[in-house]
């Protein structure tokens, strides 16, 4: 017996994966929005402190959680733009590199801002 | 109708693109943009952020250098410029999630909610730009 081969060996199913996680991530970034936005009305914060001792913790998991999901549904949606605006292929993959480096870039920003750096 | 697919097949027709916003229905203003709000949250609002939060968060002499410069009117219009771009950026991408399954897709609920989100995108920068002013 020869055993069905069962890993998908196009690329065609990327596109559906993509679809789905655009959206989930969005959800999350729309969650973290009225959280943040509810957060922020319930604490008040009125100055330097309140706005740490608000992003201490939790909130600021939820964060960086959040620019995380951002930052997936970020290259999704510049991807989208650059496929659809520019053509040639060596310059859009260029744009695309540079993109995804600056991207990876600013989750280790936001990292090193919420829980300071060393 | 009265000229066959042969007889067009050889004519190069011109070609007119509509780019004029103000033609565009509702749900075409909506998703044109949805893109561009997208595309400006990419850049530059999303370091522009990233780097208010890193001084605000830093140290207190930053906490107070932001708010200074957040006092500044040319300031403010870009804080709410982000926020249109935020705000619609939102509701426009939750009328998405529901288009996708499948609710409200008829044309005239398409068109209510798609106004709706335009509305809603400039109430909400209008509202912050009455608590900021």
């Amino acid at each position: 017996m020869v055993k069905p081969y069962t890993k998908n060996p196009v690329g065609a199913h990327y596109g559906t994966e993509g679809f789905l996680l655009q959206r989930f991530t969005a959800v999350v970034m729309a969650v973290y929005t009225v959280v943040a936005f509810a957060l922020w009305l319930y604490r008040a914060p009125a100055g330097y402190a309140d706005y740490r001792a608000m992003f201490a913790g939790t909130f600021g998991v939820f964060t960086l959680l959040a620019l995380a999901a951002l930052l997936y549904h970020a290259w999704i949606g510049v991807r989208d733009i650059l496929m659809d605006y520019v053509k040639p292929m060596g310059l859009r993959l260029a744009v695309q590199f540079l993109v995804a480096t600056v991207l990876v870039f600013y989750l280790f920003w936001a990292a090193a801002i919420l829980w300071g750096r060393a | 109708m009265s000229s066959t697919p042969a007889s067009r097949a050889g004519v190069r027709r011109p070609k007119y693109y509509d780019l004029s916003l103000a033609h565009l229905p509702p749900p075409g203003l909506v998703s044109i943009f949805h893109r561009i709000s997208g595309a400006l949250l990419f850049f530059p609002i999303l370091p522009l952020m990233l780097s208010v939060l890193e001084g605000a968060l830093g140290s207190q002499e930053g906490f107070t250098r932001i708010s200074t410069l957040a006092g500044r009117p040319g300031v403010k219009l870009i804080l709410l410029a982000c926020t249109w771009a935020y705000a619609h950026h939102f509701f426009a991408g939750i009328r998405y999630l529901f288009l996708d399954m499948h609710m409200g897709v008829a044309k005239q609920p398409a068109r209510a909610s798609a106004v709706i989100v335009l509305v809603l995108g400039v109430l909400t920068t209008i509202v912050v730009g009455w608590r900021i002013w």
